[in-house]
C-alpha cells in the first residue's frame, strides 16, 4: 500500500539551534533537514540565523554562508548559482524550487528546507537520483535519425519547427516537477514523471528526429505515460516556468491521433 | 537488485503498448455521462410525487429506457475504468491488487447488469 506516514526511522526531530551571530540585527531565521547515513539517529532540523546585511540576497547565498560561517558539515548540492545547472533543487517552504533563483526576500517568516520529496536521501539535501536519470536514459535523449546527415551541412529545421521546441528545450532536469508529482511519489518504479515525459516530448516533437512512432511505442503503457493524472504541481512548480503537464497532453494526443 | 543496473530496473518489462484506449474511454464516457445524466435528472425531477403506475409508464417509453439503459451502461463502465485507475495508482501489494481489481470488474458488472435488467422489465412491461 501507499505509504501515508513517514517510516519511524524517517521520522523528523528537532535538531540543534545555532546561536545568532554577534552583533546581527537583521537576521533571517533557516529551519534546515539534516539527515547522515553515518549514524543511526533520525533526521531532525536544524535552526540557524543568517545576518542578511552581510549576505548575498538569494537563499543558496543563506545556504553558502551557513556552510562556511556556522556549520561546514551541512550538504546540499550546488553549482552554476543562476538558474541554468538545477543542482540546487530543494523543497523550500513546502515548494520544490531552485535556491539559487529564489530569493530570501520571497519567504515571509522563517525558510524551511527540506530536500526534494520522496527520493532515497544521501545526506542533508542531497537526494538520490538514480532512479530519475536512469528514466531519462530510457527513453533516449538524443535524435535518432535513418537518413544520414548531410554530407556538407547540419540537418536542416524550418523557423515554424524550431519553435515547437520552445517551452521543451529550455529544461535543465532539476527534478522540482517529478518529486512534486504525487503520482511519481506513488509509482516512480514504473511512472516516467513530468520531467522525464517533458523531455520525451522535446525528441517527439523534433522535426529533424525519425523514430516518433518507436518513441511512441516505448511510451504507450498504462503507468509509463498513462499515470498522468493532470494534477498540475508539475506546472506549478517548475522554476523555469515550464508546462510538463502540457507537453504529456500533446503526447496523448499523438497516441489517439496515430490510431485513426 | 543491487547487481543490477538502474537502467534494467526502468525498463522492467518493456512498454505495454496499451493504454490508450483505456485512458480515451475513460474522456468518451465522461462527455457521454453529462447529456445523459442532465437529461436523467430532468425525468426524475419531472416525476417528483407522481403515483407508482405513471412513474412506471414514463420510464417504460421507449425513449426513456434508451436514455436510462445507456446512462446505467456508461456510468458502469466509466466507474469501472476509473476505480481501476485508484487501485493501480494506490495498492502496490500483486496479490491484493489482482483481487480488488476482480471485485472492481465484478461489482461494476453485477450491479449494472441488474440495473439495466431493471430498466428492461419496465420497458417490456414485465
Amino acid at each position: 500500500m501507499v505509504e501515508l506516514a513517514l517510516p519511524k526511522n524517517s521520522r523528523v526531530g528537532t535538531g540543534k539551534t545555532h546561536p545568532k551571530p554577534e552583533g546581527a540585527t537583521n537576521t533571517k531565521t533557516f529551519n534546515v533537514y539534516r539527515w547522515s547515513p553515518d549514524d543511526a539517529e533520525n533526521p531532525r532540523i536544524d535552526t540557524y540565523y543568517v545576518d542578511l546585511d552581510d549576505c548575498g540576497p538569494m537563499i543558496l547565498d543563506g545556504l553558502i554562508k551557513i556552510k562556511n560561517e556556522i556549520d561546514p558539515g551541512l550538504t546540499f548540492r550546488r553549482s552554476c548559482r543562476e538558474g541554468i545547472c538545477g543542482s540546487c533543487a530543494m523543497n523550500i517552504n513546502g515548494t520544490n524550487t531552485l535556491a539559487c533563483t529564489k530569493g530570501m526576500d520571497e519567504v515571509d517568516g522563517d525558510i524551511n528546507i527540506y530536500p526534494l520529496p520522496h527520493q532515497p536521501v544521501v545526506k542533508d539535501l542531497v537526494p538520490d537520483l538514480t532512479n530519475f536519470y536512469a528514466q531519462y536514459a530510457s527513453i533516449k535523449p538524443w535524435m535518432q535519425t535513418q537518413t544520414p546527415p548531410p554530407p556538407d551541412r547540419e540537418r536542416l529545421q524550418s523557423k515554424e519547427d524550431r519553435e515547437k521546441l520552445d517551452g521543451l528545450y529550455e529544461c535543465i532536469l532539476c527534478a522540482c516537477c517529478s518529486t512534486s508529482c504525487p503520482s511519481y511519489w506513488w509509482n516512480s518504479d514504473r511512472f516516467l514523471g513530468p520531467a522525464i515525459l517533458l523531455q520525451a516530448y522535446r525528441w517527439l516533437a523534433d522535426s529533424r528526429d525519425e523514430f516518433t512512432g518507436e518513441r511512441l511505442d516505448n511510451l504507450e503503457d498504462p503507468f509509463r505515460l498513462y499515470r498522468c493524472h493532470t494534477i498540475m504541481n508539475c506546472a506549478n512548480t517548475c522554476p523555469k516556468g515550464l508546462n510538463p503537464a502540457k507537453a504529456i497532453a500533446e503526447i496523448k494526443k499523438m497516441m489517439v491521433e496515430r490510431r485513426g | 537488485m543491487g547487481m543490477r543496473t538502474p537502467l534494467k530496473n526502468v525498463r522492467g518489462l518493456g512498454s505495454a503498448k496499451e493504454g490508450t484506449t483505456h485512458w480515451w474511454h475513460q474522456k468518451v464516457t465522461a462527455v457521454a455521462l453529462v447529456p445523459l445524466f442532465v437529461i436523467a435528472l430532468a425525468y426524475v425531477i419531472a416525476l417528483v410525487g407522481a403515483d407508482y403506475e405513471r412513474v412506471r409508464y414514463i420510464l417504460g417509453l421507449p425513449f426513456t429506457s434508451v436514455i436510462l439503459l445507456l446512462l446505467i451502461g456508461v456510468t458502469f463502465y466509466h466507474l469501472k475504468l476509473g476505480l481501476q485507475v485508484v487501485i493501480e495508482d494506490y495498492i502496490h501489494t500483486e496479490s491484493t491488487k489482482i483481487v480488488v481489481l476482480l471485485l472492481n470488474t465484478f461489482f461494476c458488472a453485477v450491479v449494472g447488469l441488474a440495473s439495466a435488467l431493471a430498466v428492461i422489465k419496465l420497458a417490456l412491461g414485465g
